[in-house]
């Protein structure tokens, strides 16, 4: 579903991403995890088309980045640490602004769908400013999956939630945005990383340094294998 | 640290060197205007850093294309070198320009179309530097940089054409002159020494050009080796 | 569920009801603009005096000068909101061409400023007793307002990008904007002293130049100024 073959990025002189080789099967769930300045953030916004590739080949969902743009965009779906909402908008409307932008047809139907799959069919004619911190996150999720991607990133999605936010937070993610579907998530939380992730893949000075399903991980944690990661 | 090249050498002499005839023949060769007198000698060094501003002015919009379109970082240091030296050459002709009009037309500064296209365009340099230096990323500064310099070159045509349509009483040296402005007509003495302060000029923003060139170089190089001793 | 990526008109449309529709529930940025307007006005009229005299001859600079400010008022506010809260992004990430991004915000730009001149010509009119509600300066206000929004959009696009994004998009902004702005105030200028038509058609002509031109170069450019 992604196939990234020794990416590079730079910035100017700096080089944040140096040679980077990743690969997902459709349906996988892979946990991007890091130090800060790993280039974790920069290498999301390549994979969403955000942000150009100084070299190497990019292809999601069977389509090159930067050349098919278009086709990439129209596949995927983004949630980050900004709701990319417009709060002086009510949820029903935010929505039907990003329907109209993705060319859905049948859009009352499908935003009450959506609005149903993240809990917010009773607040739809509220203001989003008015809203709490989580569920303007359960809506960026609803925002994200309105156009029934196949590829999902999510950035950081837990920013500035508490306890109870991100548990609701995870159990929207499972259910809505995960199923069916191939998922890249960066996060520093770990444990709901252990949670949610098929498979760990420590990205550390520009590369993936190594990976791990879950199932590699029966002997030990997922904090043990960070760590012991990030030493070697 | 690479040494200067010969040629650069050979050119920084030929810029003193037809600096010096220049000043000689806008000072001592050329007749003394009739009307205007000795300040019109002014005129020489004026036109010359005006012709090298505007080049400047447009080879950079040039650049700024093609970086746009090559996404070649060289481009962009060129782009800046000519920006930078145009804009002191714009300054000069400005302060020149005001130098000859005080006695000319008796006041420091008129709002004609030529001189107040110059001011602007000076503004649009410096907000160019504002621009530049409020980005950190190099890349987005060498594409806002481009593109702005691209607006700018097209931006100033217009406002010439706008100024124009009020009044001028700037003298029309070359091309058509409008019936009612003045014409300046010079003598082969006075050819000589203007199109020798072309010239000269010339020589003198290539020299400046590659210069700045060569410190945008170096610049990058220390970076370079910035980045790989803190790693 | 069916889907396909929309057309450019349709894309543009849905960014400018957006913005509409945000704009009318919260007036922030039009009432901004609007108060900002009768000060700078009033600030003029103490400033120069406007006495019946005077004002024949100035009341065009002074119109566009208060449009003017209160325009880059309006275009870094509404690119701030974009901006702020990562929305550009999901701008960025529809499978709309970028052009749409452009004219969308241009055209709501180009709304919010006409909004604020339809209220303050009148007020203006009846403050200082001079009919400004005629067609032909309806237009040369038209022209000019769409040669400002252009350059104004891709400009404030710019400048929220960078770290001076307060202070930066009047500095970029006016001198880029001068050819404009003259020609207005020349055809409005013309057109209140009683001129007739074929004696302003000159600035009028560099109007539609400068907006034609203007909205191309705009068009052609906006990819480098939101992408990576």
């Amino acid at each position: 579903m992604i196939e990234v073959k020794k990416l590079v990025k730079r910035f100017g002189l700096k080089v944040i991403l140096r040679g980077l080789d990743f690969h997902v099967e459709p349906g996988e769930f892979v946990a991007l995890l890091g130090p800060n300045g790993a280039g974790k953030t920069t290498f999301l916004r390549i994979l969403s088309s955000l942000s150009r590739p100084s070299m190497g080949e990019v292809q999601v969902a069977g389509y090159k980045l930067p050349h098919e743009a278009a086709q990439v965009r129209a596949r995927l779906g983004v949630v980050s640490h900004l709701p990319l909402l417009y709060p002086d908008l009510t949820a029903e409307e935010n929505l039907r602004f990003y329907a109209r932008m993705y060319g859905i047809e049948d859009q009352e139907q499908r935003l009450t769908e959506v609005l149903e799959m993240v809990g917010l069919e009773h607040r739809r004619k509220d203001l989003v400013g008015a809203f709490s911190r989580g569920m303007q996150q359960r809506l960026a999720i609803g925002r994200a999956v309105l156009h029934d991607p196949e590829v999902m990133l999510f950035d950081e999605p837990y920013t500035g939630l508490d306890q109870d936010a991100s548990e609701m937070l995870d159990e929207v993610l499972r259910s809505v945005a995960a199923k069916g579907r191939t998922v890249v998530m960066t996060s520093h939380d770990l444990a709901r990383a252990e949670d949610l992730a098929t498979r760990f893949d420590i990205l550390s000075r520009g590369v993936i340094a190594t990976s791990a399903t879950r199932d590699d991980l029966k002997t030990t944690n997922l904090l043990a294998f960070y760590k012991q990661s990030l030493e070697s | 640290m690479q040494a200067k090249p010969t040629a650069l050498k050979v050119l920084d002499i030929a810029s003193i060197l037809v600096l010096a005839i220049s000043t000689y023949l806008a000072l001592f060769f050329a007749p003394t205007e009739l009307v205007m007198g000795a300040v019109q000698r002014v005129f020489y060094f004026h036109i010359g850093t005006a012709w090298v501003g505007l080049l400047g002015f447009i080879l950079a919009a040039g650049s700024g294309i093609i970086y746009l379109i090559t996404k070649d970082m060289k481009w962009d240091r060129f782009e800046v070198a000519a920006v930078e030296v145009s804009t002191v050459f714009f300054f000069l002709t400005i302060v020149l320009g005001s130098i000859w009009a005080r006695p000319a037309w008796n006041t420091w500064w008129t709002w004609d179309p030529r001189l107040t296209t110059a001011a602007i365009t000076e503004l649009i340099y410096i907000a160019y530097f504002m621009l530049r230096q409020g980005i950190d990323d190099p890349e987005r500064r060498a594409r806002f940089g481009a593109v702005y310099t691209l607006l700018g070159g097209v931006s100033a045509p217009v406002t010439f054409m706008v100024i124009r349509l009020f009044r001028s009483i700037h003298p029309v040296v070359i091309g058509a002159a409008n019936a009612n402005q003045e014409k300046m007509s010079m003598t082969p003495d006075m050819r000589v020494a203007f199109f020798f302060a072309l010239f000269a000029f010339t020589v003198i923003f290539i020299d400046l050009i590659w210069h700045r060139l060569r410190l945008g170089n170096m610049e990058e190089k220390v970076e370079q080796l910035k980045l790989k001793v803190s790693m | 569920m069916k889907r396909s990526s929309p057309s450019l008109l349709k894309a543009t449309l849905a960014i400018v009801q957006k913005d509409l529709a945000a704009e009318f529930r919260s007036r922030e940025l039009i009432s901004a603009m609007l108060v900002f307007s009768l000060l700078v006005i009033l600030i003029f009229n103490f400033a120069l005096e406007l006495d019946i005299k005077v004002r024949q001859s100035v009341t065009a600079g002074v119109l566009w000068t208060t449009f003017a400010f209160a325009g880059t008022l309006g275009l870094n506010r509404s690119m701030s909101v974009e901006k702020d809260r990562g929305c550009i992004d999901g701008l960025l990430l529809a499978p709309v061409d970028r052009s749409a991004i452009y004219f969308g915000k241009a055209i709501s730009n180009l709304a919010f400023m006409l909004i604020v001149e339809a209220i303050v010509l009148p007020v203006y009119s009846m403050l200082y007793n001079v009919n400004l509600f005629r067609l032909d300066l309806l237009g040369v206000i038209l022209l000019g307002s769409i040669g400002y929004t252009a350059v104004g959009t891709l400009l404030s696009a710019m400048a929220v990008q960078t770290r001076t994004r307060d202070v930066l998009l009047p500095i970029l902004l006016f001198p880029i904007a001068v050819p404009v702005l003259l020609a207005s105030v020349k055809a409005s200028n013309g057109l209140l002293a009683g001129a007739e038509f074929a004696e302003v058609l000159t600035p009028l002509n560099i109007l539609i130049v400068y907006d034609i031109v203007f909205i191309a170069v705009a068009f052609m450019v906006f990819d480098f100024v939101v992408e990576e």
